[in-house]
């Protein structure tokens, strides 16, 4: 029934947009990394969606396609007795533009508040329909 | 028996139709970020006249379409309007209560007629 493709499609929004959220923690929390794994300072990521087909019922689900680094070069601080200054006396910042980032956060909140109560009004209506002919 | 399913068919096939529509809806506010993803929906009224002409299972290919009126595109190819998408949902919910009740009163009728 029609209905509990509405729990999938609801849910998978919501497992997608906590991603999001995921990756926005990410890159605030690593706003000042000079640092990393791989020896260079953090790249600011990005989530891309991408719509998935539930099949001929019509509904389609999201999910995150993958997790993908910003291209933009970081900001170079002029600080020659910091540990990572190159030959010229420059740090490379990470590509991270916070107030950006506050918005995703204000979005993806608000986008996972929408598909809660689109959970919520399915339930109800489920339920409703479980009364008939009582 | 076909005679008691016939009664109640009107609003059966009303009750299927406007579940289908609200896994419609529940996509497009789903996909209220996805780059180039277009709002769809069903045309409510057709889906329910090619249901009861009796033509066989309604093709959900013709009846689910892209949404063209009143569509503004973001930058990103997306032409979801999330109020807009939020509105049509709660409507169609309340429609799909109304058809419960339909039918829960249908159901009461004919039990008070077969209780004489």
């Amino acid at each position: 029934m029609s209905l509990f493709n509405v729990f999938h499609i609801a849910s998978s929004a919501m497992s997608a947009q906590s991603q999001r959220l995921n990756v926005v923690a990410s890159n605030i929390a690593n706003a000042e990394s000079t640092d990393s794994a791989n020896g260079k300072a953090y790249r600011a990521r990005q989530v891309e969606l991408m719509a998935t087909d539930l099949g001929k019922s019509g509904g389609a689900g999201v999910k995150v396609a993958r997790v993908i680094e910003g291209s933009d070069a970081g900001r170079q601080v002029y600080n020659p007795a910091h540990p990572k200054a190159d030959e010229k006396g420059y740090v490379t910042m990470p590509n991270v533009n916070v107030v950006e980032e506050m918005v995703n956060m204000l979005s993806a909140s608000k986008a996972y508040q929408t598909n809660v109560d689109t959970l919520n009004a399915a339930k109800s209506m489920l339920n409703h329909t479980l009364t008939i002919g009582q | 028996m076909t005679r008691l399913d016939e009664a109640l068919r009107f609003h059966e096939t009303a009750l299927r139709l406007r579940s289908q529509r609200q896994a419609v809806l529940a996509s497009n506010i789903a996909n209220a970020d996805t780059p180039h993803y277009k709002a769809r929906d069903m045309d409510f009224s057709r889906a329910m006249k090619m249901a009861m002409s009796g033509s066989g299972m309604s093709n959900s290919q013709t009846i689910v379409q892209e949404r063209v009126q009143g569509v503004t595109q973001h930058r990103d190819g997306n032409t979801v309007n999330v109020d807009q998408e939020r509105a049509e949902f709660t409507d169609n919910a309340l429609r799909y209560e109304a058809g419960v009740r339909m039918v829960n009163s249908q159901i009461k009728g004919l039990l008070s007629v077969l209780q004489g």
